[in-house]
This record gives C-alpha cells, sequence and structure tokens, in this order.
C-alpha cells in the first residue's frame, strides 16, 4: 500500500493535503473550514446552514449564475454543507480542470457576495429543511437522539429553529461569515491525479495572504440524556439509542471499533442475525461508531412496525450488553477481513482520500498511512475488545422512540448501567 | 482495458473488462426478471426472491452465507427493479473464486419453508419502512398512475396482502421459469484473469437449466395526462410527481434524452434548479430519464409547502412548455456534456461503476460499451437530436400526482397546448 502523501501548513494557518494517485483521471476536493453550525448565536439557530447555501450564490467578480455555469463547465460535481464543527466544501471532477475549480473556491470562501436580494429564498429553503423534517421519521429520530445525547452546542441540529431562521438578517449572516471564516484551522485536501509542487504553489497564490486570528474553542455544556417518546401515527416505530464510547486517538480506540463493527459490521455481525435475520423484527438495524475530539459515541437504530416494537427494543440492548460477554475469534477475523478490503477499496476513489486526509488531520494532527491502520485492525483480538469493553461498559443510555405509542425500556439494560467514560 | 465475452452452452453470458491497475474486483450476477414480470397474484415475488436468495441453499444456511461473505470481506447486496434483479460483490482480487463460488451457489436458493416465513415479516417491515416517506409514496402512486395497465406499473415491492399471501410453492415456480441460464448475464471488472473467471463460472453454473424466459409486454408505454392527488393528513410537505414517456433503453435516442434531463432537471445549474430551488419555491425538485425495456419515462418531482404547490406546478408547466416550444441552447448543450464527461469518466474509475455499466449494457443491448463508446455517443448528442426527443415526446403530456395534505389541487390549464 504505497501511499505518495503531502502535507504543507501556510503561515497562516491553513493547511493543505494531498495524496497522489497515479491510476485514476480525476481529482477531489475537501475543504474543512472551521465554523460549523455550533458556533451558531444561540438566537440565531440555523444561521450555518444559510450561510452554507447563501455562501455559493456569487463571489469575486461572479454573480450566482455565472458561478454556478463556471463550476457546471468545470464538470465540478459538489456540495457544500454545514456540520457541527466545520463548513464542508466537497467536489470532484476531472484532474485537468482541478486548478479553475481551486481558484473558484478561493472567491467564494474569501470574497463571497452573500447578496441581500437572495436571502428571503435562502431562508424559505431552511425553513422547508426543518419543516420537512416531519416527513423523515427515521432523520428525525436521529436528530432527537443527539439533542439529548451530545453536550450543547455538538447537540444541535443544522436545520436550525423556526425563530432562529424567521429573525435572520442578511447583515447578521454577513456579520457572523467575517467572525468565522478564517485560515487558522481550515483544511484543504485534495487527493487524485496532482502535481504536487504546482498545487501547493496555487494555493499558495489563492491563500497565503488570507489572514485572521485563531478560533476561541468552543465550550461543552452538559447533555440532557434520558429517554424520551414523540407520539406520531406512523406504521413504524423508530427506535435510536446512545451509549458513551472511546474518541479516536484514546488507546482503546480500535477496539472501540472492534466491537461496533462485531455488533453491526457485515451481514453476518450480531444486530443483523439476531434482529432481522433470527427473528425478522425489522428491515433497518445498525450501529455506528461517531467520534469528536473529546467523546464519542455508539448510535444505535431500529426501525420495525409498531406491535414489534418492544420486542426489537429488548433484543437490539441485550446484544449490545451481551458484547462484553465474549467474543468469538471468527468474529474478529471477519471484522478484519471487512476493514481490510475497505481500507484497500479506499484508495480506488478520490473522494473517500480527500475525506480521510482531512478527518486524520483535523483529529490527530497527522494522516495515518493505510499501513499503520491496516498493523492495528491486525492486532485486534477477541481479548482486548471484551477487556475494552469491560473497561468502558454500554451505559447510561440515552434513548428516542418515535410511533404511535411508547416502548419500556427493559431492566437488563438498566441493571447493566455503570459508569463509563 | 481489455474487453472480453464467454457465452456458456446453457446460455449463460460472461462479460469483462479487466484492468491491471485497479486494486480489487467487483462482480455481478444480472437476473433479467423484476416487477414487470410478475402477474397480479403474485405481487412483490421477484424482490421476495431476492432476499430468499440470501436465505441458504442445500450447502448453505443463511447464517453461513453471511459469514462467507464477510471473511472474505466482500462489500456485497442485491437490488431488485421493475426489470432487473442484480447480486454484486465487491472484493480484494485473491477473492475472486470464492466470490464467484459463493454467488453461484446462493443463486440456486432452497427457499425453505421456515426461511420463507421468516422473510415474510421483514419484507412487510420493508413496506412499512417506505410507507413512512412520502417522498417515495409519491413515486409510487405516480408510476402506478402514469402506466396504468402496463407492466411497468406493477409495484416491485407488493403490499402486505400480496405478500402475506404468497405461498413458498409460487415462488418456486418464478425462480425456475426466471433463473434460467440464458436470461443471466455475469460481469466483472476489475483486476483478475479472464480465463480463471470463466473456469469458475463454467464450473458452478455450467448445470444452470437452459430453456429460455422470455419477456412479455415490452410496448411503449403511452402518453396520458391524468390528474391525481392523494390525501395525506398527516405529511407535512406536498410531493409532486409528473411523468412522461421517453425513449427506451435501446432507443438511439436514449443519450439525447438524458442530456436534456440533465438541462432541465440536474441538482445544480439545470433549468428547474432555478426555476423552483434558487428562489425558494420549493425545497427539491429534480428531472430525470429512466430508460426501459421497450420504453422510457421522464420524471419530473418536486416538494414544497403545500400552499405553494399550485403555483409550483404552473412554473413546471411553463417550463415544459418552453422547452417544448424552443428547445435547448448550445450553452446549456455544452454545459450538459462538460457534466457528463466528468461523470461517465468518474464514475467508471472503480471497479463497482464499471461492472454496473457493463452488466446493464449487455442486459439492455447485448453489446459491450466502453467508457469512450459512451463518451462519443454523448459528444454526438446535438440540438436537432434533442429536437426529435421533444417532437417525438412530448414533455408536456405527463401524468401528475400530488401526494400530500392536499384535499384539492387545480388542474392547470392548457395542459399540453399553449
Amino acid at each position: 500500500m504505497a501511499q505518495d502523501v503531502h502535507i504543507h501548513t501556510f503561515p497562516n494557518g491553513l493547511t493543505l493535503l494531498a495524496e497522489r494517485m497515479p491510476h485514476v483521471r480525476s481529482a477531489a476536493l475537501n475543504f474543512l473550514v472551521p465554523a460549523g453550525y455550533a458556533h451558531d448565536p444561540p438566537a440565531q439557530l440555523g444561521l450555518t446552514s444559510v450561510l452554507s447555501e447563501l455562501i455559493t450564490r456569487g463571489a469575486g467578480k461572479r454573480s450566482s449564475r455565472e458561478l454556478s455555469l463556471a463550476l457546471d463547465n468545470l464538470g465540478l460535481d459538489r456540495d457544500t454543507s454545514a456540520g457541527s464543527l466545520h463548513m464542508r466544501f466537497w467536489g470532484a471532477t476531472l484532474a485537468d480542470n482541478l486548478p479553475a475549480a481551486l481558484e473558484i473556491y478561493a472567491d467564494i470562501l474569501r470574497r463571497p457576495a452573500l447578496p441581500a436580494e437572495e436571502i428571503d429564498a435562502v431562508r424559505a429553503l431552511a425553513l422547508q429543511d426543518l419543516q420537512s423534517l416531519d416527513d423523515e421519521p427515521r432523520h428525525k429520530v436521529i436528530v432527537e437522539l443527539r439533542q439529548r445525547h451530545f453536550p450543547p452546542p455538538l447537540n444541535r441540529d443544522r436545520r436550525g429553529t423556526f425563530q432562529g431562521l424567521e429573525t435572520l438578517t442578511i447583515d447578521k449572516v454577513r456579520r457572523h461569515y467575517q467572525s468565522v471564516f478564517r485560515p487558522h484551522g481550515t483544511i484543504l485536501s485534495v487527493a487524485g491525479q496532482i502535481d504536487w509542487k504546482k498545487l501547493r504553489d496555487q494555493v499558495e497564490k489563492l491563500f497565503g495572504d488570507w489572514d485572521g486570528p485563531p478560533a476561541t474553542p468552543i465550550k461543552l455544556g452538559k447533555p440532557s440524556g434520558g429517554r424520551v417518546h414523540l407520539t406520531k401515527e406512523t406504521t413504524q416505530t423508530q427506535i435510536a439509542l446512545a451509549y458513551p464510547s472511546v474518541p479516536i486517538g484514546h488507546p482503546d480506540y480500535f477496539s472501540a471499533q472492534g466491537a461496533v463493527q462485531v455488533l453491526s459490521g457485515g451481514m453476518s455481525a450480531r444486530l443483523f442475525t439476531e434482529v432481522r435475520e433470527k427473528r425478522g423484527l425489522c428491515y433497518a438495524v445498525w450501529a455506528s461508531y461517531q467520534t469528536y475530539k473529546e467523546l464519542a459515541c455508539i448510535l444505535c437504530y431500529a426501525g420495525t412496525t409498531n406491535e414489534r416494537a418492544q420486542e426489537t427494543l429488548n433484543v437490539t440492548l441485550a446484544e449490545v450488553c451481551r458484547l462484553e460477554d465474549g467474543i468469538f475469534a471468527e468474529e474478529v477475523e471477519r471484522v478484519q477481513a471487512g476493514l481490510k478490503s475497505s481500507l484497500i477499496m479506499q484508495e480506488e476513489s478520490t473522494s473517500a482520500r480527500a475525506g480521510a486526509l482531512a478527518s486524520d488531520w483535523y483529529y490527530l494532527g497527522r494522516v495515518r498511512s493505510l499501513q499503520e491502520i491496516q498493523d492495528a485492525v491486525d492486532a485486534l483480538t477477541p481479548r482486548k475488545i471484551v477487556n475494552h469493553l469491560r473497561r468502558f461498559p454500554p451505559g447510561d443510555f440515552t434513548m428516542v422512540t418515535l410511533g404511535p405509542k411508547p416502548l419500556r425500556f427493559p431492566r437488563r439494560g438498566v441493571a447493566r448501567r455503570k459508569a463509563a467514560v | 482495458m481489455p474487453f472480453q465475452q464467454h457465452r456458456l452452452k446453457n446460455g449463460l453470458n460472461i462479460i469483462a473488462e479487466t484492468s491491471p491497475s485497479a486494486l480489487s474486483l467487483a462482480l455481478g450476477f444480472f437476473v433479467r426478471t423484476g416487477s414487470r414480470d410478475e402477474v397480479p397474484e403474485v405481487s412483490g415475488v421477484t424482490h421476495f426472491l431476492e432476499h430468499m436468495v440470501f436465505k441458504g441453499t442445500p450447502n448453505r444456511t443463511a447464517l453461513d452465507v453471511n459469514r462467507d461473505f464477510d471473511r472474505i470481506g466482500a462489500q456485497y447486496n442485491a437490488y431488485t427493479s421493475e426489470e432487473n434483479t442484480v447480486f454484486y460483490a465487491a472484493v480484494l482480487p485473491e477473492y475472486l473464486p470464492p466470490a464467484v463460488e459463493i454467488l453461484a451457489d446462493i443463486l440456486r436458493p432452497s427457499l425453505r419453508e421456515g426461511d420463507f416465513d421468516m422473510e415474510k415479516k421483514v419484507i412487510i417491515e420493508e413496506i412499512g419502512m417506505y410507507e413512512d416517506q412520502p417522498g417515495w409514496s409519491a413515486y409510487d402512486h405516480a408510476k402506478k398512475e402514469f402506466f396504468a395497465e402496463h407492466p411497468l406499473g406493477n409495484s416491485i415491492l407488493g403490499t402486505p396482502d400480496s405478500i402475506t399471501a404468497l405461498k413458498r410453492d409460487q415462488m418456486a415456480e418464478y425462480f425456475d421459469r426466471r433463473y434460467v441460464a440464458p436470461n443471466i448475464t455475469v460481469a466483472a471488472a476489475g483486476r483478475f484473469a479472464f480465463k480463471d473467471l470463466v473456469a469458475l463460472v463454467e464450473d458452478h453454473c455450467g448445470d444452470w437449466p437452459g430453456q429460455p424466459a422470455p419477456r412479455q409486454g415490452i410496448r411503449e408505454a403511452p402518453a396520458a395526462d391524468r390528474f391525481k392527488v392523494v390525501t395525506r393528513d398527516k405529511v407535512t410537505q406536498e410531493h409532486v410527481y409528473l411523468i412522461a414517456p421517453g425513449p427506451s433503453a435501446n432507443s438511439p435516442l436514449r443519450h439525447a434524452a438524458d442530456t436534456l434531463s440533465m438541462i432541465l432537471g440536474d441538482d445544480s445549474g439545470s433549468r428547474l434548479h432555478w426555476a423552483l430551488v434558487d428562489p425558494g419555491y420549493a425545497e427539491s425538485a429534480d428531472l430525470s430519464f429512466h430508460e426501459y425495456e421497450g420504453t422510457g419515462a421522464f420524471y419530473v418531482s418536486f416538494s414544497c409547502e403545500p400552499a405553494r404547490t399550485a403555483k409550483n406546478l404552473s412554473i413546471v408547466q411553463g417550463l415544459l412548455r418552453q422547452v417544448q416550444e424552443d428547445g435547448v441552447s448550445d450553452e446549456e448543450l455544452k454545459q450538459a456534456k462538460n457534466k457528463i464527461l466528468s461523470r461517465v469518466v468518474r464514475g467508471s474509475e472503480r471497479p463497482m461503476g464499471r461492472m454496473q455499466a457493463l452488466g446493464m449494457s449487455w442486459t439492455y443491448l447485448g453489446e459491450y460499451r466502453s467508457v469512450d463508446d459512451e463518451l462519443k455517443a454523448f459528444q454526438a448528442v446535438t440540438r436537432k437530436k434533442i429536437r426529435q426527443v421533444l417532437d417525438r415526446y412530448p414533455l408536456v403530456q405527463a401524468t401528475t400526482l400530488a401526494l400530500g395534505p392536499l384535499e384539492k389541487l387545480r388542474k392547470p390549464s392548457g395542459n399540453g397546448k399553449k
């Protein structure tokens, strides 16, 4: 797994990461600007989402339409999205078109028009986005779970609130842009058919004279936690659970990942086998690991018809708690095989690599080689994973259910509750 | 990218594009059968059977199937459409032999009664999951309304009633008829030797029955300007679909139709985007072209606040009328081609993307199309060809369906005529 990775941090604090992938004709770019919705002023929740839509509506010398046309003519598939900590600008196209695309992105990040006449349209979109969450029960239940499980302001939803959106003005958006967009902490990662030296010189030219002070760190509050039912007349009941785990960078990180893979890593994993295959309780059931720098959690989800929702919850929770009773060697071998092939296949996707470079840099301050990850995965054993689970046993569950009738939280889960992290 | 093809004695086709620089390979079994091949008594059987294929064989239990795939780190799944059932896996090159063996084995499923009854529950859950998504419900209703008696109007999932009533033997009969060698194509892309693939497929599939499985009811779907409102008072937004006929999967006009749909309805820079999403009138809007055997269809969709629906619908009608009369501009055509070039090239960089394209092209056209063939076909699209599409398939003659809280919606006047 020979990789050709380059890293450069400019004096203004912007970091450029690149990986040359010799067998592809395309390239992907990925900007992370430390301007996520966790920075929304409390009275203005939803501001960052609005900014992420407004910021591409004209920049530099181009109007909204000219900008869109220019990127389309470069064949750039793209997306701008508001994350909790970063605003992300992603794009992918033929490698020859990358320099022209970067030039336009320098305008978007540094010289957006943020036109006053577009604010009503963008606000209308944001309000509809918020309303339509009610038509997506699967998303809704996760939004409600995150709101209770994560500490403020990480617990927010990007969609914000009706009040926050309705009282938003163009001046507030512009002031917010001025205060949060900065080179310090911004990460640009590029993967594909690239020439490192030319890329670095171009990025220096485009962003070298951008300046601004570092951001003040976000202060985390206390999560509310708890268990709640939201009543809605739906065909299925949605079940979402969360419990703490260890964050990336923690010595137990790979064991925590291993545990969640045993639970939900493939179709032979425990949740799919016990909940769906053996009992036919649902179509969708999964668990996933989610990390921030300071904290992490495991999210579990199942959607099932109302009459069988209680059994689904009981079985799901029992599987989560049963993990620490023991794990088979062949389960770990399957996890290792799955992780190995997804690591190697990542090397065939410019977007996946660009994303991985940026995320490593943000969380760890370095880029891990695939070999390093492979070695850590190969070193997993059932004992390591079980020992991790005994140190950090699943507990302190936050739960949200959505459907016609509330569910009872099983006693076993409560009895198993121990202090974690 | 060398292309190779081989046909087994029983009629099963193997097609492959090998790429020595790839790091993995993707393999798919394309069964030419879908909801359009069902009679009403077995509605949903194709999709249910797709699930049952993973429930085991004389050699494997359901759990064995999942374990054996996971043991080789396969990224695998299956899907059912109106016309195809596709089983696929991406693996590292050293796992070509077990990947072929497992896929070939599960394609001769036991259809055990106990597994059948258990999986019924999962299918009914899947139907329930979709029922709770109004955007999907609107699509399903609109398709039924537009295709009406045409077999493409058949539901892929079926209904809880049709699935509950289905018997194991009805599924077995359907399987025997449809999962025959001449109705199956094995497509592969990535790093492997073609002769190894052929030897493996011959070894595992050489004894599959070889009778033909003709498809009934291949015909064009006629244009219809039906108009329907489905009221769902618990739904927040109004979800609207318009469907009009288009060229079929083997029509020489299909690249022009694809290009037209990109100009009108791509998610960036399209006419629909500027007309509905950019001004904030609709949260999302899309126009896409789907090609089928014997026919095709343009799907226009948007979702918005219920009170805004009538206005949005008349904007869409106006947009369709305008393109019907004036066609598209040179600049729009150039822009669409630039997007397509980038998407085709990027889509082909991963074995999974290439394998899907190869399998579909062979299933529908019986021919191999390289990435360059596809790019050339798109480069050759002219305004004149787009005009031909519009003349032959007027977008203005569409069936409209709205699903959401609205009880009534006025049918815009002058539908189809100025």
